[in-house]
């Protein structure tokens, strides 16, 4: 689909310092105006899928940078891209599109570039209401920041000036004369698009334009134009006299995150996000970048509205850059571990879907998610072992709440007792809710995560007796490495499509699971002794949800495979790989019940 | 004379009425005049000041403050830190009063939640509170032991989704007895608890111990026999992620047969009993 396909896209053509601009215009036009920024090597169509979910509620506008897709290119090209050119395109646009209202504005690698330069000059003030950068920093915050780690140089900052310095070695290779321009224009351009899909993971179609090999040999004078001379010379009033959001791609190869340390500094009404993704998330990731655009531009028109400052929208919990307005499900959100974590993305400002067979708890997970910080939050009632009530739930999920980015498969109950008394009643019982619970979340969410394309991670709530035997838990444990063994090949399975799973195993944590055991083998009575005996030992014990919870929104940041929590349960990882047999004797020992 | 009280029946419940609304008087009064950068210790010695003007001369324990996340006593170790300190207070922080003043030979222990401006989440823990009072008050009238209903309040709070806080007091207790105070000219207090009310809740102890009761509710076997006839400071306490609620009031057992007689709050015109019945009729 290329963007004049979109219903309602429109062309037209401005004249600025003796070239002609490239625009086309999305949504109705009496709408606030949002101005996206292509970057290097690109051309407009890189916002096609940001673009046409923007629409619904924006008037959009998208241009060719001078020299690229459609735009005509300066005579000559030395000297014809410079920052201040650019701002002057930029002018010529905004007051094209949208005369009496300022634009908000969206820049993507070298669109955030110039962009910076955009909001940091007098000449705009009064034209931006706010901007949204990613992939691109300021060539004269960059300028100080390398200052800086030069002038003072801690081995932590010579590191970080080296990683930095790696990740742009292109910048080196463009600076060279005519050799970039023979490469674009021959084999680069041709395996380009090629490229993009196995390194960026950037789903194929209509995307890169035919136009790439032009674009990318005019783009190189950006660089040559630009970078030598900011970087050198850096502006000292490079201050943004905007809002600025920032959304951070974690796996960007070419920019390290570090650049944006300190960056309150130079842009004081900042919103930070982040994103699991590479380079070009405005393909990889659109779904979730339309919605933070909306919501930041929303922002901003309220605050005008008002006519007071912009509302800190962001929550303040751990994470909250990254988990901010995502979708999150919960399964045995009712409780323990489940609720814990509910409210612990809660925290993070993510929308939050509490999934229990108790109804009741379920929704009260839900109103003191909302309480905290979740913009957003349901409770449903499902039973997870229960695969046609998953399949609805997923249903009704996708359709009034979104795909879900984060799943945690937390369900799970206790069985206790020796193998010779567990019945198969007992088996299934366990095995139903543990593993094929989890195995129905894989399967029904994971699928429509896969089959979105934009990533997202699925957290399964294993244990530590999935590798610590005990001849006291024989059906749990073996439910439970199960659910390990199904998380690491699942793992395996979706790391192409950029999903993540995890497997936690907590060890022993002082939630209501111990009140609701079964103890095989045991009579009511006894029973009732037993879980009693044990909820008293979990409690002395004491280890809180709460940090378990923690645990894996760390896991969902960083991706992790297995993540043991308690210390008990990180020993025994430890001992089960390098003296299991210790791990043996102990599951020997009968517990003290 | 450690404990005034002749008969364990019949106390003389005026006077612990009036000394209880003293000081959820001072409370509000204290609460109306918390601004933004007040600390602790000031909110604390509002109390103290406030109390002695009116003739309160000894206290089971001196005024506590505890603004912000610290209603929650979170990262609490040891108890010093218990103690009023100088956090400020800030727009839209909860905060807590616990003053135990005596008044005339009476002791009240109460404790007032309140926030600075508006909070839902406060107020929704506030509101949560109330199920707490009527479960405590339903369970000690069937003379259930009270380690069980120790537990019986944690399972609801669990059920709720909130944390437990009334452990972190010493013992763990959700309840102490109080009791009448001999008047001293001079009443010392060691670590902020009067010297003639510890000198009552040791003898209780004691007396408690040899006939298997103790004065302290707490979650351990010492505590696993029904009520004992008296006046209980009942201090049940939510936490929920930095945020914590509470209140204290007196819970009167008898050894009356009549169930409505065997246990009553001694007083039902308390601030927070107040806001529950405004918001019933709101809703």
């Amino acid at each position: 689909m290329s963007l004049l396909d979109l219903p309602g896209a429109r062309e037209r053509r401005v004249r600025t310092g003796g070239i002609e601009l490239c625009v086309a215009e999305l949504g109705e036009e009496g709408r606030p105006t949002v101005v996206l920024v292509h970057g290097y090597p690109d051309s407009k169509e890189v916002w096609t899928e940001v673009a046409s979910r923007l629409a619904d509620q924006w008037h959009v506008v998208l241009y060719d940078v001078r020299g690229h897709g459609r735009s005509t290119a300066p005579k000559p090209l030395r000297g014809g891209f410079t920052l201040e050119k650019l701002t002057d395109d930029f002018l010529a646009v905004a007051n094209a599109v949208s005369p009496d209202r300022p634009v908000h504005l969206v820049g993507h690698d070298w669109g955030s570039v110039q962009s910076w330069e955009f909001v940091t000059v007098k000449r705009t003030e009064g034209r931006i209401a706010s901007f949204t950068s990613m992939s691109g920093p300021s060539l004269d915050h960059f300028g100080h920041w390398i200052k800086q780690r030069m002038t003072r140089p801690t081995p932590r900052r010579v590191g970080q000036l080296l990683g930095q310095g790696a990740k742009s070695w292109y910048i080196y290779m463009l600076h060279t004369p005519v050799l970039p321009e023979l490469a674009w224009r021959g084999p680069l351009g041709k395996r380009w698009p090629r490229m993009l899909q196995r390194l960026e993971k950037v789903p194929a179609g209509d995307y890169p334009t035919s136009s790439l090999p032009d674009d990318a040999a005019h783009g190189a004078w950006l660089y040559r134009d630009n970078v030598r001379a900011r970087l050198s010379r850096p502006r000292t009033d490079a201050y943004a006299h905007v809002p600025v959001q920032l959304i951070t791609p974690t796996g960007d190869v070419f920019l390290s995150e570090k650049l944006y340390d300190q960056l309150e500094l130079w842009a004081p009404q900042l919103v930070r996000r982040s994103l699991d993704g590479k380079h070009w998330v405005p393909r990889t990731r659109p779904d979730q970048l339309a919605s933070w655009i909306s919501e930041f531009i929303a922002a901003n028109e309220a605050a005008k509205e008002n006519g007071g400052p912009v509302q800190n929208t962001a929550p303040t919990g751990a994470y909250a850059d990254r988990f901010g307005g995502r979708l999150v499900l919960v399964t045995g959100a009712a409780g323990g571990i489940g609720r814990a974590t509910a409210f612990a993305f809660a925290e993070a400002g993510a929308r939050v879907v509490a999934v229990d067979r108790d109804a009741e708890g379920a929704a009260r997970t839900a109103e003191m998610a909302r309480l905290i910080g979740a913009p957003a939050a349901w409770g449903e009632a499902v039973d997870v072992s229960d695969e046609q009530a998953m399949e609805k739930l997923a249903e009704k999920v996708a359709a009034e709440y979104g795909i879900v980015d984060v799943l945690v498969n937390n369900a799970g109950i206790g069985l206790s007792g020796s193998f010779l008394d567990t019945t198969s009643e007992d088996w299934k019982n366990v095995l139903d809710v543990n593993l094929w619970g989890v195995i129905h979340g894989c399967r029904i969410f994971g699928r429509q995560m896969a089959e979105r394309g934009q990533g997202g991670h699925i957290v399964n709530t294993a244990s530590a007796a999935a590798y610590q035997p005990s001849r006291a838990l024989p059906a749990y444990s073996t439910s439970k490495a199960a659910v390990l063994m199904l998380s690491e090949c699942l793992r395996a399975e979706l790391a192409e499509r950029s999903i993540g799973v995890s497997a936690i195993c907590p060890g022993i944590v002082n939630t209501n699971i111990t009140a609701t055991t079964r103890f095989a083998g045991a009579d009511a009575a006894e029973e009732e002794r037993l879980r009693k005996r044990t909820s008293r030992l979990y409690g002395l014990r004491n280890y809180p949800p709460e940090r378990v919870a923690d645990a894996i929104l760390k896991a969902v940041v960083r991706n992790q495979a297995v993540v043991p929590v308690t210390p008990e349960a990180r020993g025994a990882r430890l001992l089960s790989r390098f003296s299991p047999g210790a791990l043996r004797g102990i599951a020997r020992l009968k517990p003290p019940l | 004379m450690a404990s005034a009280v002749k008969d364990a029946r019949a106390p003389d419940l005026r006077g612990f009425r009036e000394v209880q609304s003293l000081a959820y008087a001072c409370a509000e009064a204290v609460a109306g005049r918390l601004r933004p950068g007040v600390t602790e210790r000031e909110a604390a010695r509002m109390q103290r000041d406030w109390l002695r003007e009116r003739g309160v001369r000894d206290w089971f324990h001196l005024p506590f403050a505890w603004f912000g996340d610290r209603t929650a006593f979170a990262g609490f170790r040891i108890p010093l830190q218990f103690f009023p300190t100088n956090r400020k207070l800030e727009p839209g922080m909860p905060f807590i009063l616990d003053m135990a003043p005596v008044y005339r030979g009476f002791t009240a222990d109460i404790g007032y939640s309140g926030c600075l401006g508006l909070n839902p989440l406060h107020d929704k823990l506030l509101a949560d509170l109330e199920a707490h009072r009527e479960l405590i008050l339903h369970e000690v009238r069937e003379r259930r032991s009270l380690r069980e209903i120790y537990e019986d309040v944690d399972r609801l709070m669990i059920r709720q989704g909130y944390a437990n806080r009334h452990r972190a007091y010493p013992f763990g207790v959700i309840a102490h007895k109080v009791d009448r105070v001999a008047e001293r000219r001079w009443s010392p207090h060691v670590f902020g608890f009067g010297t003639q009310s510890l000198k009552g809740l040791m003898s209780d102890a004691l007396h408690g111990h040899r006939d298997g009761w103790s004065p302290l509710w707490s979650p351990y076997q010492f505590s696993d026999h029904p009520p004992q006839p008296g006046l209980w400071a009942v201090e049940p306490h939510l936490g929920f992620r930095g945020t914590g609620a509470k209140f204290e009031e007196v819970l009167v057992v008898t050894d009356s047969k009549n169930p409505e007689e065997s246990a009553f709050w001694l007083d039902d015109d308390l601030p927070h009993v107040r806001r529950w019945a405004e918001e019933r009729v709101a809703a």
